[in-house]
Parts: C-alpha cells; structure tokens; sequence
C-alpha cells in the first residue's frame, strides 16, 4: 500500500495552487457575516470541533467574551438583547459544548428572547456514527428554539446566517441554533456575503386588521372598568409609548406581567404594578373587577389566570398578539388583533374615547390604600428593605436582572421599573442561574449604566463561576445576593402546603459569599443590620468594578401577596395565613 | 350537583382529522411537524410526504385523533413552523381523498370464492396468487378500504400495508 503525499493546509483550505488558495474559509465568512449583522460581542467557550471559528474570531472586529461555563454565556447573550433589542451570540464546541446551551435556549424561547447560538460540530462524516463529542445538538433542541439549522454546504453560510438573525429578531423573537460541522467551518467559501432570506413560510405581522381594530374599539367604547394588561410583547415591540397614550386617553388603569414591567412606568398613577401570582393585590383586585381586559403582547400565563375558568368571566376580552398561536390558546377572547403591539396600539388610539372611568379609578385607588405592599419591619434584615432601598437609590435608572425564587418575586414588587428594558428575568422557564450572568451581558451592551442583579444565594451558585468573566472584563455589575441561606421559594411552598415538612431545601454549605467574591478579586459587601442597608448600597454603587454585595437576611420570610396555583384571584392571600392551606392544584 | 359519570355511558367516538401541510423542503422539516404531535400526546395515525408541483416544496397529508380545542391550536403551532407555508384542517370538507392498501389474506380453496366475491365488489385487484394466499390491492376512500379489511378479516388477515390517506382540495381552492 502506497502513502499519501502530505497535503499542505492552512486553515483547512488547500494551499498549492488550487483554485481557491486565497478563498476564505467557511469560519472566516461566517464571522464576516456576523460583522454585517453588527454583532459586538460574541459569548462563548471553545474546544475542538469550534477551533476553526474561533480562529476566524482573531482577524475580527468582534470581541470574544470568554465565559466559564456555556450555560453562561447564552444567559449573557439573553441579558445583552433584552437589555437593548439587539440579538445576543454565543459560539460553543460540540457535544457537551452544545448541550449546555439548552438550558439558555429554553429561557430565550419561552421569554422570546433573540439569541443566535453558533455551536461546532463534529465533521459531517462522522455524524450518527457516535464520533468523539458528536450530539445531535439540532435534534436535541428542536422544542427549544425558534428555529435552527444544521449547516452542510459552506456556500450557504451567508444566507443562513442572515435567515438566523431575521427570525430571532423578528415577528415574535426566539433563539436560533446554527449547528457548523467543522468540515464546512474549514472548507473554502466562495459565496458572496450578500444573501437574501429565502422563508417562504415566515411572515411577520405588522399591522392588525381594521375590521377586528374597530370590534376591539366598539368593545372598549362600552366598558366602564378597563384594564390594560401589558406583557412582554409591548417591550419588545416597544409599544410603551403608546400604551400609555391609549391608557391616558381612556383613563383606564394598567397592570403589567412579571415580563411587561418597564413597558410603562410602574410609578405612573394610572399604574397598578405586577398583576398574577405574586402581583399587587391591587393589580388582581382590579383585574378579577374589570369589565374589560385588554392583553397587550400577553400571553394570559397560567401565573396570571389561575384557575382559567374563573378568570375574568364577565369581563370581555381583546387580545393584541404577533403570534396567531398564542391565541384560544389558554381562553378565547372576544376579539384577537394579530399584528405587533405597537402598532396595533397606534391603531386603536384614533379609534377610541375617553371612558367615563372616574369611579372605576377612585375604586382601583381605594385598594391601593388598603392594600398596600407591605413587610415586616422587626426580625432583623427583610429583603423587602434592602430591595425597597435599592429601588429608591437607584431611581429607576439603573437595569436590574433577577433570578429566580421568592427575592425574584420581592425585586418585582418592590424595584418599580420606570422604562423600557430595564428589567430582566427569567418568566416563562423560571431558570435558576439566570440573573447573574443576564446583567453581565446587559451591562457589555450598557457599559454606562448602573446594572444591579438581585439572585438568590440557591441560584447564584449555578452560575456564579462567571464571576471570572465579570473580573477579567471589569464588567461594572452589582449582584446582589438575598441570602436567606434557603431555596426561599420552595420552603415557601412547603411551609404553606405541605405542612412545613421541609426536604432538601436547607441551604447548610453556602460559601462566605464575601470571601468568594474576593477570591475571584471582586469586592465583596455584607449587610446584616437594617441600619445599614443605604450606606452599604450606596458603597456598592459607588464602587468601580464588579461587586458581591451579601444581604444576611431573614430566613424564615414568606412573598406575599399569594394566589396559590390553580385557584382563582379571589383566593388571594394578602397575610400570612393562620390556618393550615390545602395543596394548590395548580402546576408547580 | 352534576349526574354521576355512569362506566356504561359509550366512548366518545373519536374523531379522525385530515391536515393537510405545504412545506419547504428543508432538512429537519418532518421531525418539526412531528414534534408538535408528539408534545401535546396527540395520535398521528397516517402520515404521507410527497414532492408538491413545485420543486423545493412538499406536501405533507397527516390524519389523527383527538379533541377538537387541541387540534385547532396545532394547526397554529404547525402554521408557525418556519419551513411551513400553510396548514389546513380538510375534515368535514368537500375534497378529494385516496388510499391504497396492499392485503394479505390467507386463501385455501373454499375461502378464495367468497374473497374474490368481496374483491370484485371493492373494484380490488389480486395482484399476487398464492397457493395459500392473495395479495388484493384496493384503493378508494379511507372508509372504504376499512370496510373491506374488515370484511376480510373473518378470513384470515395475514399482512395490511396501507399508504395513508391523500387528499386534495376541489376546483380552483387550494389544499
Ligand atoms: C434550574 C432550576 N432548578 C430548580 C428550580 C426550582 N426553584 C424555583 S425557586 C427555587 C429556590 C431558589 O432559591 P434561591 O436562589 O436561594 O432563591 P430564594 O427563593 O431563596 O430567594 C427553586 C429551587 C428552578 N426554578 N430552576
Ligand atoms: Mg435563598
């Protein structure tokens, strides 16, 4: 048997006197690519089957974050579009690589988040053949992306580049997989970098009809107790504007999801705050009132119907939506408008009249007196304070992120979003691990602002290795950690309906939190006393660089109001309650 | 107080939907539509994918069962694919529908008469003779080659291989 003569590569493309020796690789055009598509930033993590792409990443004007863990980076990614609308990127490596990403593509999806995720991938030959670090990453994660595409011609890297980010940003935003074998990331690529999307089964809807405009208009005409209920869809089409046009114009008072707040300003007196399972009790006292309920951009989640059955029964309802899908989905409402919320709303602001609303209004005030947030002010340090502080220092203008669990819930209550963009959360997955790294990425995309994430000290742990990534990159972000020494949440739950029997909730093991920061050299804060709350605060605000401050507070605390899952509104509970609470028939 | 639920009261007859899908060919399409089945734990009882007229589309026939509320929302979730151009309930409506089956029946001498009797009323044509079995090919509408098989069946069904259901929409409407 004869030996092949050895065959001179460079960068996977053959080098003598071929055809395309000054052809750039599939890497290289990809990378191009992104350039076009205005991508700074790219999160990520390397390893074998990715090296071409990361090579291709030297010559580029992008800036490569490096994170510690993928999960991480696609938070990061997550983090960086919510807080400005543009599409987060994340490259990773195959097999593990690429399935630590799917927890972050979950979160993106059911938040409709546009992330692009980039993963390499084992060489085309070897797929299905179990190959070293082989996944079959779009087969794993077809439930959890917008869309997703397993490259195999390298001439089709623009086009499918350029169809990734018009999908994530577009019509209602998602995370989008580009798997890249590392055949095609080597290979030559001749193609010009100029493509045009070819979907021809995608359409984004614009403007809703005039004919289901003017229904939504004679429904609303008649209602003397609106209500507009602002979801996540109203902030990313940023239909804020308008929202409050139209609330003004029909004095009619607005409420916001968990996801909606910073669509309006939750401090504007039309305003009720978060409504749902951990919402104001006015907000809900509101709602379960109503007689007209206009969702805008939201998706009627079963955190805020409860029990659907009872939900809203007599009110009518107008559902403004970008995805036909969403609708009879969870109820039917009386008239669906299928177009983007800001627009949607711009159409109907002409439409409509002032409503005679003045009793409605002064009803709506009457429970926000009665029913005020409130916590306990004795038992030593309530992270309600320390997050109704924050609110006050901060004015609204800083980002704030959180993770997942009752300080969540708290942040939510009590850090009132005054604009567009400047909360984020993980709603509709509830990932733990998210609030850290998102205000990472928030914070490259607004290197000038005050960006604070409040984490529990249960998730924190899940991403808190990218503490490095935040201390490399002097990434100015302020975690604050609500250290119950607890999964709050959880004990919650257990402590209400399950007869305090407490299983695996007890936190015991938590690092000095102080020390770790420290260990990462990022400066470390520890609020124990009440008394001590603004100035610890004010010093982590005044800290240049990233900083851990720990807030030791009270273990035992409970997030109220609550309407237990699966029930109706009118189950709400307002205080902590005296006797025993039947299991919720709700899901999680 | 509702009357209680009586274990004699007859099973809801379940109902057999068509949908019919126009897809871009594009890898990973079939495991999309699919999924959306699979994740609500809706039945996919036949499944067909052809070539469309035009070259870089499909057409996807798919029958299944389940409650109404259901399918209308994953005609949405299918609709929503990106490689889906359009999807469309047919049941209840007036098009056009074909099935092939490929039927084994055991055949000694004294069942063949009556076998052949049935075939020639379904128009089937015996496309394989056997000394112990015919192969009978039928085609026709679902409801027809089901009343065949089961007119078969006393006889000794061996093998049933059906193509699942097309269909096409009538006149100048699309499918
Ligand atoms: C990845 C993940 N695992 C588990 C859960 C379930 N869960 C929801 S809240 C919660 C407790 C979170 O604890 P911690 O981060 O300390 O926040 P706290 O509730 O104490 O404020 C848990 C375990 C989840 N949401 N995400
Ligand atoms: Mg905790």
């Amino acid at each position: 048997m004869g030996i092949a003569a050895p065959k001179l590569i460079t960068r996977g493309v053959p080098v003598a006197n071929t055809p395309f020796s000054d052809c750039p690789s599939g890497a290289e055009v990809l990378i191009q690519c992104l350039e076009r598509e205005g991508v700074e930033y790219i999160f990520g993590l390397s390893g074998g089957a990715a090296i071409p792409i990361f090579d291709a990443l030297v010559d580029s004007t992008i800036k490569l974050i490096l994170v510690r863990h993928e999960q991480g980076a696609t938070h990061m990614a997550d983090g960086y579009a919510r807080a400005t609308g543009k599409p987060g990127v994340v490259l990773v490596t195959s097999g593990p690589g690429a399935t630590n990403t799917v927890t972050g593509m979950l979160t993106a999806q059911m938040d409709s988040a546009p992330v692009v995720v980039i993963a390499g991938q084992t060489l085309s030959s070897n797929l299905g053949k179990d190959a070293f670090q082989e996944a079959d990453v779009t087969g794993i994660t077809y439930p959890v992306v917008k869309h997703s595409t397993l490259v195999r011609d390298p001439e089709a890297i623009p086009r499918i580049v350029r169809e990734a980010f018009h999908l994530a940003t577009t019509g209602r935003p998602g995370p989008v997989l580009i798997d890249v074998p590392k055949d095609v990331s080597e290979a030559p690529c001749t193609a010009s970098l100029e493509a045009e999307v070819d979907l021809p089964g995608y359409t984004v809807p614009g403007h809703a009809e005039s004919a289901s405009l003017d229904a939504a208009a004679a429904l609303i005409r008649r209602s003397r107790r609106p209500v507009l209920y602002v979801g996540h869809g109203a902030v990313i089409a940023n239909a804020g504007k308008a929202v409050m046009t139209l609330a003004e114009k029909l004095r009619a008072p607005l409420v916001n999801t968990l996801l909606g707040k910073g669509a309006t300003d939750e401090t504007h007196p039309l305003h009720l705050g978060m409504l749902g399972m951990h919402g104001t009790a006015y907000a809900n006292k509101a709602v379960d009132a109503c007689d007209l309920i206009l969702s805008i951009g939201a998706r009627w989640d079963d955190r805020i119907t409860g029990k659907v059955d009872e939900f809203c029964v007599d009110a009518m309802k107008i559902h403004i939506d970008v995805d036909a899908s969403e609708f009879n989905k969870v109820l039917r409402p009386d008239v669906c408008l299928l177009g983007d919320a800001r627009l949607t709303v711009e159409d109907l602001i002409p439409r409509v009249e002032a409503l005679d609303t003045d009793e409605w209004l002064s009803v709506c005030t009457a429970w926000r007196q009665r029913f005020p947030l409130k916590y306990p002010k004795k038992g030593g340090l309530r992270a309600q304070h320390v997050l109704d502080r924050l609110d006050s220092l901060t004015e609204g203008n800083a980002i704030i992120t959180s993770d997942v669990g009752q300080h969540q819930m708290w942040a939510a209550q009590f850090c009132r979003t005054r604009s567009n963009r400047h909360w984020i959360t993980s709603g509709g997955a509830g990932t733990m691990g998210f609030g850290f790294p998102s205000a990472i990425g928030a914070q490259f995309a607004h290197p000038d602002k005050e960006v604070w994430a409040v984490v529990g000290d249960g998730g924190f742990q899940m991403t808190l290795c990218e503490l490095a990534t935040a201390a490399v990159h002097e990434v100015g972000v302020k975690v604050l950690i609500i250290n119950n020494n607890y999964l709050g949440m959880v004990r919650q739950w257990q402590q209400l309906f399950w007869e305090n029997r407490l299983s695996g909730v007890d936190l015991e093991g938590n690092p000095d939190f102080v020390k770790l920061a420290e260990a990462y050299g990022v400066k470390g804060i520890r609020i124990r006393r009440p008394g001590d709350v603004d100035r610890k605060l004010q010093e982590a605000r005044d800290h240049d660089g990233p900083v851990v401050v720990v807030a030791e507070v009270a273990k035992e605390d409970n997030v109220f109001p609550m309407i237990p899952a699966g029930a109706p509104i009118s189950n709400m509970i307002i205080e902590p309650p005296k006797e025993r609470m039947e299991k919720p028939s709700g899901s999680t | 107080m509702a009357a209680p639920e009586t274990s004699d009261a007859p099973a809801p007859r379940r109902e057999i939907h068509t949908i019919s899908l126009y897809v871009a060919n594009r890898p990973g399409v079939l495991v999309r539509v699919a999924l959306v089945f699979a994740r609500r734990g809706y039945n996919i009882e036949s499944l067909v994918v052809s070539p469309a007229a035009e070259g870089d589309f499909s057409r996807m026939t798919i029958t299944c069962s389940g409650d109404l509320a259901t399918l209308e929302q994953m005609i949405k979730q299918l609709s929503k694919l990106v490689d889906v151009v359009h999807a469309t309930d047919h049941t209840g409506d007036a098009s056009y529908e074909s099935e092939i089956a490929l039927v084994k029946v055991a055949a000694n001498l004294d069942a063949r008469t009556e076998i052949l009797q049935i075939a020639e009323h379904f128009g089937a044509k015996v496309v394989d003779y056997g000394t112990d079995s015919l192969i009978l090919r039928v085609f026709g509408a679902s409801d027809k080659l089901d009343a065949f098989i089961d007119l078969l069946r006393p006889q000794g069904l061996l093998e049933l291989v059906r193509s699942g259901k097309i269909l096409m929409a009538r006149g100048l409407e699309e499918t």
